[in-house]
């Protein structure tokens, strides 16, 4: 059966490749941080299975302070100024390779949760939309790498250009899911949770879906993570209060509850592959750009949840 | 109480502008090491309270493996940016003379939305579709309205496609029945012994979908609007 460790040992194989071409890159003044923090992602993702857990957790620190002490720069690409040029030749073909991921990923979510083989299933049946990603991305690149005629020390090389572009960021995500089952384990939830019903005024049914919506926007900014948000706020005042005592329906409640959690995404640099990551991989000076982009439609969105969950939860 | 140390931690470290990553790293130990706060703490309940807290962070770091796998596509864009693929994205803008960068990132916020909502969330994002497609079209149909283009709307217009990305994809996920967060909710109202429906639920999800097409296409036809004042139009 092919689960995610078959991706995991792909990506260690590229990011070590990404270390080496970074130790070799004369152009990257500070090219020793590079290649300790990619080297160190490699062997998370090589050995981290096998690794006690103490050791992984050693690793992420090892590279937080490698990224901490601004240890990290990045190389100058060698010029190239004949793209204009090259699109002109390759034209819309040049968007084939790029349809590729989408496509595979769409009909191997579809049809490779029925494939199997004497019995036992090809691909993983809760890992199918990753591994299929996977596979429509090296499939892709391989095609890429023929059309191109380009070896694959070019496309590694154009990788490594982007991942240090990207650089620290590319783990925030990773390292904000492990923050969060610390939280989960300290309750960090549960203490929230118990603040927001204490200091809140939740007497009548608009006052409490007010806490309800305010409560699951703020909580998701601290958590970084809507899904994290949710079981804690529901339980201190959409179920006893909104549905409990005022009769809400807990379908709309819910649906509407969880939404406003979406608004506290948009606000948050917790939310590190929807806000900080684009915001590297677009090169946008400032860290925070998309959230300012995004504050004035979150706003308003929390608002209009507020009034439609007030207007709808309490009438089907 | 103590706990929400690790909380002041967070909003300390990005009011201070601390390298991010060191600050979720620095928050994780000061919440491991807070819980243990308690009359008679002793050094060494302290060191194993930190080698625990260690473990946990650790733990969670390699079960979440699969959140960076999608940097696997790194080199498949960067060959596609080297023969050209932005470039001939903005061509593409330029041949269409109607193309204006709130118009076009509001089609993409339509095909977003859409397709998230029959499920096909990984049919977008900002490695595969924003930096490579979404964001140098958009650029170019803004330099095709003013070639004196500030350095300051060009990011801010970058800024509004990776905003579009995923304001699209938040409001139209939950339409569609069998995606995480409605899983989640089910499993938390059964749990509490409340039964609905997925369908039930995605249903309540369309209101909102449709207040934030038009809050956010609205915001994008008023960027349209900024930019046409400062091409002096």
């Amino acid at each position: 059966m092919i689960g995610l460790s078959v991706l995991y040992v792909v990506a260690g194989l590229m990011f070590a490749l990404f270390a080496i071409g970074s130790a070799t890159d004369r152009t990257n003044p500070r090219r020793w941080g590079n290649t300790a923090f990619w080297t160190l992602f490699a062997v998370s993702f090589l050995a981290g299975s096998w690794l006690p857990d103490v050791v992984n957790g050693l690793i992420l620190v090892a590279m937080a302070l490698v990224a901490g002490f601004n240890w990290m720069g990045r190389g100058q690409p060698a010029p190239q100024t004949d793209r204009a040029e090259r699109a002109e030749r390759w034209g819309d073909r040049l968007f084939v390779p790029a349809l590729i991921p989408p496509i595979v990923t769409l009909a191997g979510t579809l049809w490779l949760k029925h494939v199997s083989i004497g019995g036992q299933p090809l691909v993983d049946p809760k890992q199918v939309t990753l591994i299929s990603l996977g596979a429509g991305i090296l499939l892709a690149t391989a095609t890429a790498m023929i059309m191109f005629r380009a070896r694959p020390a070019v496309a590694l090389s154009e990788g490594r250009r982007l991942m240090d572009s990207v650089g620290w960021a590319a783990l925030l995500p990773q390292a904000l899911a492990a923050l969060g089952a610390v939280f989960a384990v300290a309750k960090v939830g549960d203490v929230i949770g118990g603040i927001a019903t204490d200091w809140l005024p939740l007497d009548g049914p608009l006052a409490s879906v007010c806490a309800y919506t305010l409560g699951m926007a703020l909580f998701t900014m601290v958590m970084g993570n809507a899904f994290a948000a949710f079981p804690v706020m529901t339980a201190a005042i959409a179920l006893p209060l909104i549905i409990g005592k005022h009769g809400g329906d807990p379908a709309i409640v819910c649906a509407i509850g969880m939404l406003s959690g979406f608004c506290g995404t948009l606000m948050t640099p917790m939310a590190a592959n929807f806000n900080i990551v684009p915001a590297a991989l677009l090169e946008l000076p400032d860290r925070n750009g998309v959230i300012r982009a995004q504050i004035p439609t979150a706003l308003i969105l929390l608002i209009a949840n507020t009034v439609l969950m007030y207007v709808l939860a309490f009438r089907f | 109480m103590w706990v929400l140390l690790g909380v002041l931690a967070v909003v300390l470290g990005f009011a201070l502008r601390l390298n991010p990553l060191l600050t979720v790293v620095i928050a994780a130990l000061v919440t491991g090491l807070a819980a243990l706060i308690a009359p008679g703490l002793t050094p060494v309940m302290l060191w194993h309270g930190a080698v625990d807290t260690l473990a946990v962070l650790g733990k969670a770091f390699k079960d979440n493996r699969y959140i960076s796998v999608t940097w696997l596509i790194l080199p498949l864009i960067g060959l596609l940016e080297r023969e050209g693929l932005q470039e001939r994205a903005k061509t593409l803008i330029q041949r269409l003379k109607s193309a204006t960068t709130g118009r076009l990132l509001l089609i993409y916020m339509v095909i977003r939305q859409g397709t998230a909502a029959l499920g096909l969330t990984s049919l977008g994002g900002h490695p595969q579709m924003v930096r490579p497609l979404i964001a140098p079209m958009a650029e170019a149909a803004a330099e095709a309205q003013d070639p004196n283009l500030s350095d300051q709307s060009r990011n801010r217009v970058k800024a509004f496609a990776a905003a579009t990305d995923n304001i699209g994809l938040f409001f139209g996920e939950d339409i569609f029945i069998a995606i995480a967060s409605i899983l989640l909710i089910k499993g938390f109202l059964e749990t509490n012994g409340i039964i609905v429906q997925p369908l039930h639920l995605s249903v309540w999800a369309i209101p909102t979908a449709i207040v934030a097409l038009l809050v956010h296409g609205g915001r994008l036809m008023l960027l349209d609007r900024r930019l046409r004042k400062e091409a002096g139009l």
